[in-house]
């Protein structure tokens, strides 16, 4: 679909805080509230907008533990993204499964209650994952910015 | 953050995984997902959000289709640890309007960073302009994203 400068506008200001109430975005973009609801059906109806989701805060549900799990996988075997993925998505404490291209693979966000908890499933649920080669961790200290902002 | 963890029953989590699926629903469409009155679900809502749970809105767009072709994830280390202030980086990178998500975590990098760019290109600028300007930068690494998904995790 053809996306105008209007929409570029509109699109700027909800990424930016999508959470803004709609007659707030409406005047920092320069239309009326009516086109903006307007534009963003339209650019839902046309893919451009893919989904709104409810952001979820794992840390106030009790899951303190965030950790990044980058894996390198053994590419000799062709089915290996495949049944990695797949084995992956059984994992209830995965939140996230990300590829690559470059030395990292796939990536895997996965949250714990704790410690303890996060022990418990990468050694019983993650080092028994399909074609692992490699695997390093990146715990998440703090979130600084988190945004689907694009520079529009 | 909040100080303590509130107690959840079946029906706030299914109503959590709802919402993480389809963030713009009424209280009065979720509630009849349920069998939940509006304002039973409009409370049960209300709680959620004030105990930081539910967190916002995210709203996701095809950024192939608006010009944005390339999303790299960066690992960075900084050159000279406890001499460069965290802060005076975390300023910086923050501004850049292509990084999307700045991390602080521990491990092999020091900082995980979502980098959006129209082309290889136009990311190639961002890197050298803007990244590699950046106070105490050391080590980057860059990997191109192909496919993400997001799962509903504890919640499914």
């Amino acid at each position: 679909m053809q996306v105008d400068n209007t929409d570029r506008r509109i699109l700027r200001q909800v990424l930016a805080e999508p959470s803004s109430p709609r007659a707030d975005l409406a005047a920092r973009a320069g239309v009326t509230a009516a086109t903006l609801g307007r534009r963003l059906e339209r650019l839902r109806d046309g893919g451009v907008i893919r989904t709104v989701q409810a952001a979820i805060d794992w840390r106030a549900l009790g899951f303190e533990v965030e950790v990044s799990l980058r894996f390198t996988l053994d590419k000799t075997n062709p089915r290996a993204f495949d049944e990695f993925i797949a084995a992956a998505r059984e994992v209830p404490e995965v939140v996230a499964i990300e590829t690559f291209l470059g030395r990292v693979d796939v990536r895997l966000n996965v949250v714990a209650r704790d410690m303890g908890h996060y022990q418990e499933v990468y050694r019983a649920r993650i080092l028994s994952l399909p074609h692992i080669a490699e695997v390093d961790a990146l715990m998440l200290i703090a979130t600084i910015k988190d945004s689907e902002g694009l520079p529009l | 953050m909040t100080s303590s963890v509130i107690d959840l029953d079946d029906l706030d989590r299914a109503l959590l995984r709802e919402l993480s699926l389809e963030g713009d629903l009424s209280a009065g469409e979720l509630g009849r997902r349920f069998g939940l009155s509006q304002p039973a679900t409009w409370r049960r809502v209300k709680r959620l959000e004030e105990a930081g749970i539910l967190s916002g809105l995210r709203v996701e767009v095809d950024r192939a289709a608006l010009g944005f072709g390339v999303t790299v994830f960066l690992g960075v280390k900084l050159a000279t640890k406890g001499r460069v202030s965290l802060e005076d980086f975390e300023r910086a990178v923050q501004a850049i309007p292509e990084v999307q998500v700045v991390q602080h975590v521990l491990g092999l990098f020091d900082y995980r960073l979502r980098v959006v760019a129209r082309d290889i290109a136009d990311f190639e600028r961002v890197l050298r302009r803007r990244i590699m300007t950046l106070p105490g930068l050391g080590q980057v690494e860059a990997n191109v994203l192909l496919t993400e998904e997001r799962r509903p995790g504890p919640l499914g």
